[in-house]
């Protein structure tokens, strides 16, 4: 097993380092850059400016720079596009926020989505099961950028229970409505997942056993069958987990969170090359770090896997 | 027993007085105040910076202007009044300005804001170090060693500017340029504290080491959600300052900006496309629009890369005349834009609106001389021109393009096919003449046609049509120097509407929410500057 980690994880550097190879030249090779304006720069202050920021330099050059910054002081460069920041200091300040409440989404889409998949499965085409099932369908098509203006509408304007958006610190009330956007098409997913895989071990030779050696329902499916049925589920886990954490641009620019998410697709469309850039490397770190525990977690769960 | 006496009469002397505060009444207009002085309001996006000489944005530019202040400000009705200096002359040739500078004007760390401050702000601008994204500003202020400093052929100490004692500040200008004064209210000639630049880096706006000179401090900035600025008690003109704390809240979705305004959480809050005749309706005292100094615009490609049917005036003209603005304003925008048949807005100071020949016509005259000219230049129904025209993505663009496509096709049986692209490549594409017609838009950067009318020229950066005109280039290089060049811009706008390089569509109206109770807007401000420290919020 250690084997095997170190050997992931001395993979995962050369798959980093590929990601930023191709990150940078595919910004590079967008068209525009990050000081094209609607009232384009006169020459000098393009040249000048470009010279501030290294964009004067052959692209191996700055590539070169930008990773040896990275590897020497960890240091992810100056945002081109908000000029008194530095990509550290936007992760810094607003991955957290998404951390917050990503995290709180994915509490709330397992425990929930695993149980309605759990309680629909144990009572196949019963009214408990279409109102799941249903349930699910409903909020797997109702996409979070629908999801989000209506929970304010509801929440803010009519209601006045909750602040329209905002962070102040992630105090509860304005992290309600973004982590119920964010988290119900996850745990409609989840449910779903659970309830098929559910079913499938139910349906198995070992369940039949121990239901013919006359066990209590909730023995047989906390016992036996829950294990096997979150093996599907948890392999779906690892990616959702990193794409709650690493934010959602709808979250982001519906409920103003300041997080990250907006900040990357804002990146992309200002060619705000470094901050694409950090944003690119920290996703990319957590997807490899998380599908490796998905990976453990899935040996550790299952005895028939062995690396 | 003593202390709690103690206490509870504090608590009750305390509560009277901040009664007594709160319930005062406007020292002017005897108003009574509002208990809340504090002013939230929208932002659509992350501003750039609140650094005076790097930010370049209006979104930066509002917050810069509450935290610094420049030599001169501007009055709700957009005329210049004093800010840090007292009073300013020029000399007979109009090429060299002296300000006197105030001398209770304060740094927020208790400095005194002198000359010397704006010699060190002014000369970074210019700093290629700097990289200023404005110090083409510096530029075209004309300022002795401008160009010369921003090109790295003089050190940035040899810029046109000095102090010739701590509160007397000098420029020397290369030109004689009579509204010379009126370009010191931008945010780019705002002093900056030299010390604590020294000492940050560009760590120096953040809110734990900002030194600012203007009504306001930075108290918070949380990056795409708000920056929070209080009062400067060190101010010179504090005791005239009302609102205690100004919010901007940054939301880029303007249906949750309208819905939070609705909800009461912003006092100042935006209008998503397509919605103000609705509101204006239900809220009539909350729905504001008033003319702006921008306009919008298609271009043609007058360069080689262009089409050759746009080469013909009279293509052109038959393309302008053939849209009917109204259409565009009265049943797609709804908010108060103004139809345009010239470049420069009605709107701008000292520009006479020329009445350019086809602005006098009915529609139905326009569209008749439109096909008329169309046919002379040989295409019509059965032989029509096609092109393609571009625009970048938006909602609003697409469906004045899908207007404009359709305008063509009926009265001049035009195929135009519309094409979308993402900002920065249609920056690109345009930027590189690489199209047959593009849409424009322009904001002025002053209150002067100058600022629309210089993007005609031949040298210009950004007359992406590459319109070469001998006439309308003598006539703006002669305007520089006139103190009065009205009649100049005027001749140019027929210049222009004769050779129609490009279609002017119409010009922008500014449309917001504003709560009832905040007061001191100003909407006759057509470059929209506006100061906090001017606003104030009634009781209710």
């Amino acid at each position: 097993m250690i084997i095997y980690i170190l050997k992931r994880l001395s993979v995962a550097l050369p798959t980093i380092l590929i990601l930023i190879i191709i990150s940078f030249l595919l910004m590079h090779s967008a068209p525009g850059g990050p000081f094209t304006s609607e009232k384009p720069l006169p020459e000098q202050v393009l040249k000048n400016i470009n010279a501030k920021y290294g964009l004067d330099q052959p692209i191996y050059n700055q590539m070169f720079n930008y990773v040896w910054g990275i590897i020497t002081e960890f240091d992810f460069g100056p945002s081109f596009r908000y000029k008194d920041r530095t990509v550290n200091d936007i992760i810094a300040q607003g991955f957290p926020v998404t951390l917050k409440y990503g995290t709180w989404s994915f509490i709330l889409a397992v425990l929930f989505g695993t149980s309605l998949g759990i309680i629909a499965a144990i009572r196949q085409n019963t009214f408990l099961d279409y109102l799941a099932v249903g349930f699910s369908i409903s909020a797997q098509v109702l996409p979070n950028f629908v999801m989000a203006p209506i929970l304010v509408l509801i929440f803010t304007l009519y209601l006045g229970w909750l602040p329209g958006g905002g962070w102040e610190g992630g105090q509860i009330q304005f992290v309600i409505m973004p982590v119920i956007a964010l988290s119900t098409s996850y745990l409609a997913s989840i449910a779903r997942l659970t309830r098929s895989s559910m079913l499938e071990v139910l349906n198995s030779n070992f369940i039949r056993t121990a239901k013919a050696k006359g066990l209590p329902q909730y023995k047989i499916v906390f016992y036996h069958a829950l294990k096997p049925t979150l093996l599907p589920v948890i392999s779906y886990l690892g990616p959702a987990f990193v794409g709650m954490i690493t934010g959602s641009v709808v979250i982001d620019m519906y409920f103003s969170t300041g997080g990250i998410g907006v900040l990357f697709v804002n990146g992309a469309l200002n060619r705000d090359y470094s901050t694409i850039m950090g944003i690119t490397i920290l996703v990319g770190c957590l997807t490899i770090t998380f599908n490796l525990l998905v990976d453990i977690l899935y040996a550790w769960i299952d005895p028939k896997i062995r690396y | 027993m003593k202390k709690i006496l103690t206490l509870i009469s504090a608590c009750v002397f305390g509560s009277f007085l901040s009664t007594s505060l709160y319930a005062a009444n406007h020292p002017v207009t005897g108003e009574k105040l509002s208990a809340d002085q504090t002013f939230t309001y929208w932002h659509g996006d992350e501003h750039s910076s609140q650094d005076p000489q790097i930010v370049e944005d209006t979104y930066g530019a509002n917050i810069v202007r509450d935290l610094f202040e420049g030599l001169l400000s501007q009055d709700a009705e957009g005329n210049l009044v004093p800010g840090v200096a007292e009073s300013w002359s020029a000399n007979d040739a109009k090429d060299v300005y002296t300000f006197n500078l105030r001398k209770n004007a304060k740094w927020s760390n208790g400095d005194p804001v002198t000359a010397y401050d704006f010699v060190y702000g002014w000369q970074r601008a210019v700093d290629p170090a700097t990289a200023s994204p404005y110090s083409w500003y510096m530029d075209i202020m004309s300022i002795k060693n401008g160009g010369e400093a921003i090109n790295g052929d003089v050190p940035p100490s040899e810029l046109g500017v000095k102090a010739i004692d701590d509160y007397t500040f000098q420029v020397e200008l290369t030109a004689s340029l009579p509204y010379f004064a009126s370009m010191t209210t931008h945010g780019t000639t705002f002093p900056t504290h030299q010390a604590t630049i020294e000492k940050y880096g560009s760590d120096w706006t953040k809110p734990e080491n900002i030194v600012s000179n203007g009504a306001y401090v930075l108290t918070e900035h949380v990056l795409n959600e708000r920056v929070v600025r209080e009062r400067n008690p060190l101010y010179w003109n504090n005791a005239d300052t009302i609102i205690e704390k100004v919010v901007t809240l940054v939301i880029p979705d303007e249906s949750t900006g309208l819905i939070r305004y609705l909800a009461g959480e912003l006092d100042q809050g935006p209008v998503p496309p397509g919605q103000f005749k609705k509101l204006k309706a239900e809220y009539p005292d909350q729905a504001t629009s008033f003319p702006r100094l921008c306009n919008y615009y298609y271009t043609f490609n007058l360069s080689d890369s262009g089409i050759e049917a746009f080469q013909d005036v009279r293509v052109r003209k038959a393309m302008s005349y053939a849209i009917d603005r109204n259409v565009i304003t009265e049943d797609i925008l709804q908010a108060g834009q103004i139809p345009a048949y010239t470049f420069t807005p009605g709107a701008t100071a000292g520009f006479d609106t020329p009445s350019v020949a086809f602005s006098k016509m009915t529609q139905a005259e326009r569209d008749a001389k439109a096909v008329e000219l169309m046919d002379a230049a040989g295409y019509g129904k059965d032989n029509p021109l096609s092109f393609t025209m571009v625009y970048n993505t938006s909602e609003g663009h697409k469906q004045i393009a899908t207007v404009m496509s359709q305008m063509w096709k009926q009265k001049l049986g035009i195929n135009a096919t519309m094409e979308n692209m993402e900002w920065k490549t249609f920056l690109d594409v345009r930027g590189k003449q690489d199209f047959e017609i593009a849409r424009g838009a322009w904001c002025g950067d002053y209150n002067e046609a100058s600022t629309f009318l210089d993007l005609l020229t031949t040298p210009s950066g950004y007359n992406d049509g590459k319109f070469s005109n001998a006439a309308v280039d003598q006539l703006m290089s002669e305007a520089k120097t006139l103190a009065d060049a009205s009649s100049n811009y005027t001749t140019i706008e027929r210049i222009l509407a004769a050779e129609m390089p490009v279609i002017p569509i119409y010009h922008y109206a500014g449309v917001f929410m504003l709560n009832p109770q905040l007061k001191g807007w100003p909407y006759d401000n057509v470059e929209q500057n506006w100061y906090s420290r001017n606003f104030y919020k009634v009781a209710e």
